[in-house]
This record gives structure tokens, sequence and C-alpha cells, in this order.
């Protein structure tokens, strides 16, 4: 079903839509950047049209919808594990594509990869995905090289215009909650990007791992971990026990984004250490992103979001990095 | 669906002090049937963590199962503080364990474990040495910082009467006593008192820190031990045990759930 209609009308929509679902969206917070005076782009609920922000590229993914920065498994009270009462509300999450195709590869590590995670799968269980077309991305984004600037797999898709909105609904359930005017459209798609990467199918880590390229990032990268923690495929978590100051005998065991880059990610109780220098975990990062996910599940991990460029405060870039990689590789690029 | 991240409780039949900084605790498990030889339990506390810990024996019958336990961390602190009687939370088994059915049956198994290493390999030196799996001939090669460090002593004394033991130390510290008749080395130097005759028979297993790892499986190669004969248990960190946390992945590999224990042509592989 493919129908136009105002902005006003898509509100009230979206308002019947609140009693049933959460809805979330990147929203502005206005001097919560990371450089005095700017402003933070970020998923959260919202009501309107008019609160979400597509014009801006949003500083983190919509992961956080599914793996919440800090979640609690557990509640321990004595010695009982209770697990949290699971929310009941569904979950409208609007995005853009590139967005969506890292919803795959999150499925693939917390739904497959030999055990099912229980809070992930309730969680996803209870989502519905509006893609929002793109046009042209952004400066860093690279959608096009890794093939996610096609959507598959939504719920509903929309073009938000000047004065109205373009939408291609195909989920049973919401289409009885739009009415519209009939309209011929395509969700918009990114044709080209001004990032062109000609990434290697198929990396061996044997044949990297000795690269001096990695040196660059010895010193250059902090270690900070914020290109991780904006990584809308970036799945690893640590779990960690805390107990009530109030109360010592209750508390609870969460789980929170870790990051390969930040110290402590490999140290194993009694002090051992891998990768101590930090451009072995760009080299562990790039891999993962680009080489070893592939041969785990078939494609590349990266999405091409440019997200982790965007946050670098050492203003290492990612597509950079690939495309070096490429070079000494036999590949075409620089 | 079940929650594979809810521990169950258990609980402690028995603590030894086996040397300063290590402990066996053995615990009742009502799941000792599903474990092989060097798979891995997630012990877990709540309000201070979990640990993966390798099985260092187990019992299905008499339904327990034992962790030889170092202090070295946050959980394992709070373990020592524990007495027979109380309960931990256990999770698992995890990790693929070693292929003793498939690869070492009837076959010349030569074990080097070094230090703590010799935890994961116990339950599998005593079935073969309480002749409840069959080999055609068992060699060990256990090495150790100083003979302070030596661990199992009862079970190396009966180990040794019936197979060929060499103990060895890095360094023998002065005054150092032991009847064990123990060897000053690494055990990388000891390799030549195996009987590597007949190659073909021949499976190698090696667990300890990763450097002695590394250079025992060099050490057999220069022999002629052919890489798919030499089989490595690997250590790392794991929050999750289950293939999610991503803290054990080496390339494509999740330590978790291919490993512990890889063959050497892919454990060379495995690069940090």
């Amino acid at each position: 079903m493919k129908i136009s209609m105002s902005k006003m009308n898509f509100n009230e929509s979206l308002k019947k839509l609140e009693e049933k679902y959460k809805i979330y969206a990147p929203k502005l917070f206005p001097y919560a950047g990371r450089f005095s005076d700017t402003d933070l782009v970020r998923y959260a609920e919202v009501s309107t049209i008019e609160e979400m922000v597509f014009d801006k590229k949003s500083d983190f993914s919509p992961k956080e919808i599914l793996l919440p920065q800090s979640e609690t498994m557990f509640y321990f009270t004595e010695k009982e594990y209770k697990e949290p009462d699971v929310e009941e509300k569904g979950t409208l999450v609007f995005l853009k594509s590139c967005d969506l195709h890292s919803v795959k590869r999150f499925d693939e590590i917390y739904l497959k990869n030999k055990f099912s995670d229980i809070y992930y799968s309730q969680r996803r269980d209870k989502i519905k995905f509006v893609i929002v077309g793109c046009k042209t991305g952004f400066d860093s984004c690279f959608c096009v090289s890794m093939g996610t600037n096609i959507p598959e797999d939504y719920h509903m898709g929309i073009n938000i215009r000047e004065d109205e909105v373009e939408l291609e609904i195909l989920d049973e359930g919401l289409k009885a909650n739009f009415q519209g005017q009939d309209k011929e459209f395509e969700i918009d798609k990114v044709a080209m990007n001004k990032i062109e990467l000609n990434v290697p199918e198929e990396i061996n880590l044997e044949d990297v791992i000795n690269l001096d390229l990695w040196r660059e990032y010895d010193k250059r990268c902090v270690a900070c971990g914020k290109c991780n923690f904006v990584c809308p495929t970036c799945t690893c978590t640590t779990t960690q026990d805390i107990f009530y100051s109030e109360n010592e005998n209750t508390g609870e065991r969460r789980r929170v984004w870790a990051s390969c880059h930040v110290d402590g990610f490999t140290d194993m109780a009694g002090g051992h250490e891998f990768r101590k220098k930090h451009g072995d975990r760009m080299r562990f990062k790039t891999m993962h992103k680009i080489g070893d996910f592939k041969k785990r599940f078939g494609y590349h991990m990266c999405t091409g979001c440019g997200r982790c460029d965007d946050a670098c405060p050492e203003y290492i870039s990612f597509s950079n990095c690939i495309k070096k990689l490429t070079a000494v590789l036999g590949g075409e690029d620089e | 669906m079940n929650n594979i991240y809810m521990p169950s409780p258990y609980k402690i039949l028995d603590i030894q002090q086996v040397t300063n900084i290590e402990w066996l605790f053995k615990v009742e498990f009502d799941r000792a049937d599903e474990i092989n030889y060097g798979q891995f339990i997630q012990i877990s506390i709540p309000k201070v963590g979990e640990a993966p810990i390798s099985v260092t024996e187990f019992n299905a019958e008499e339904g327990w199962i034992e962790f030889l336990i170092r202090k070295v961390g946050k959980v394992t602190d709070v373990l020592f503080d524990l007495k027979a009687g109380d309960t931990l939370f256990l999770r698992g088994p995890y990790g693929n364990g070693f292929p003793f059915d498939e690869k070492y049956k009837d076959k010349h198994l030569v074990i080097v474990a070094g230090g703590s290493g010799c935890g994961p390999v116990r339950s599998m030196i005593n079935a073969v040495h309480k002749k409840f799996k069959s080999v055609k001939k068992m060699e060990l090669i256990l090495g150790f910082k100083d003979t302070n460090c030596i661990i199992f002593k009862d079970e190396i004394t009966s180990w040794q009467e019936e197979n060929n033991l060499v103990l060895t130390v890095d360094k023998m510290c002065e005054g150092d006593s032991c009847d064990l008749g123990v060897n000053e080395g690494l055990v990388t130097q000891h390799v030549d008192k195996l009987d590597l005759s007949n190659i073909d028979d021949l499976e190698v297993v090696i667990v300890g820190p990763p450097m002695m790892m590394k250079f025992a499986a060099i050490e057999f190669e220069k022999h002629g031990v052919p890489e798919d004969k030499i089989w490595l248990s690997f250590e790392r960190k794991m929050s999750c045990a289950v293939g999610k946390c991503g803290h054990c992945k080496i390339d494509e590999t999740y330590v978790c759930l291919e490993g512990p224990v890889f063959n050497y042509t892919k454990g060379k592989k495995l690069l940090d």
C-alpha cells in the first residue's frame, strides 16, 4: 500500500500508535554535542514527525534500542536471580537503510551464533522498522560500497517531503493506522556516495597482521572507544555485577557496551593482556568489520555509516584505513 | 525460550588447599554426564560476577565436579572466602573439550601441561590412568615454576607408577626437597625423553601459558610431529561464554564456542 498524507495527519496517526508502541527516531539534543555549542542527535522517544531529525546524521545509531548501553540481566535478592520484567509495549523505530542493515548483523550474533539471547529476542520480536528514505547520505557515508543503501525487510517506508509524507506500508498491522491518498513513488535510496571504496572480498589475518600500516594507529588512536560506541554493528558487551549501597545483600547483574579499543577488553584474571598496541586493536576491529565477520556469516559487518569517522577525536578515518589496506593488498584504491 | 545466562545453585562439598594460591573446590553437579574432558563452566557469584573455569575432574555417578581455582581475580577472591556447605552458582558446561573418542582413543597419547594447565587435562589423565578410557600408551610432561607450585602430588605419584612421566620445574630452589623425582628446565627441554618412535600413532596435547604452548608445539614439530597431531587449549577473557560478548573472539573464531581446544593447524592461525 502506497499513500501520501499531510504531516498533520501523519502526526495524528503517530498519536494513535503511541497507545501500542514506543516510537523512536533520531532527536536533537541542543548543546549536548561533543564540542561546545554543538548539538547531539541520538535516538529517543518522539511523538511527532517534526521531532525526528533526518537531515543530520544521528551521532549514535539505533542499536541502543536493541541492546541498551546498560541493561539489567538479573536482580539479586539474597541468593536469588530474578529476571527483570519485560516491556509490554511494542517499538516502532524510524531509521535509515544502513542502520536497518546493522540489525541483520545484530540478529546474526544475538539470535544465532549457536545460542539465542533471550533479552535481545524479546525486544526484537516487538520491534517494527520504518525506513526513512535517504537520497544523498552525508560526507563520511559509504553505504553504496557496503551494499547497505537498499533497504530490506522493513515494515513501512516513508519519504519525508516538504509538506507531505509518502508512505509505503507493508505490515498489515500498521496499515489501519494510516489513511491517505494513493500515490505511486519509490523510497529514496542513495545512488552514490562521495566516498567510494573497493573493499576486498576476502582478507586473511596472516596476510595483514604484520603490516606496517597498523603502526600509524599505535600513537594516533587514543583507545577511547568512541568508534565502537557509535558503530551500529559493534555488538560486544561486558557483564558487571553491582550491589546496592543501601543494602549490600541485593544488587544486579548488568551488561554494558564494551569496546575492543579500550584497555581491559582482553585482560584475563592474573593480568595477561592481548593486543596491547592500539594499532593492533585497530587491526582487530578493521578485520572484524571487513574480514572475519564475513568469513563466519557470509557478508561484511561494516554498513558504511561513517559514524566512526565523525566521532574520532583523532580524526582517524575508517574508510581511509580500508583504502590503505586495499592498496597494500593489491586492490585498485589509492 | 530459556535464559542461557541463568545459573543454577549448587552446594560446595569440599575445599582443599593445593598450594598457597590454588584451591580445589568439589561442588555438587547434576549435569556431570554432559561434561567432556577440557570443557569449562561459568562460575557465577551474585553481586560479584562470573568467571570461566575449567572442569578439572567430574563424576557423573556421584554427581560432582571439581575446579582448580587460583586466587587471581575478582570472582576467585570471593571463592576463597567460601566454605564447604556454601552455595555456588554454575552454568555450562561450555566449549568443545578434547576429542578423546574421535582422535585419542587407542593412540599413543602425550600430554604436556604447564602449571595450572594441569587443571583442564587432569580428568582425561585420570580416565586413562583408571582405565575408563583406553589408549595404547600415555606419556606426560608436567612443568611447574618451582617445587612449591607442584599440584596434584598424590595423583602424580600414582600416574608415575604406570606411565612415563617427566616432572620438571623452571628453577630448582635451594633446599628444595621433593620425592617425586623432579627435573629442572622448561618442558621443551624434556621432549627427548618421550618415545617418539612411532609418530603415526601419536597425539600430543599441550596446555599451559601461551608462550609455553607456542614453543612446545614448535619443539614437537621439530621432532617430526605433524601439526594435525598437536592439540592446544586456549584461555581467553570471557563475559558470556555463549558467543555474544565478543571478548574471546580471535579472527572469525569464538574460543567459547569452537574452543577452548584447538587442533594446532587451526590454533597456530589464531593470531592476536
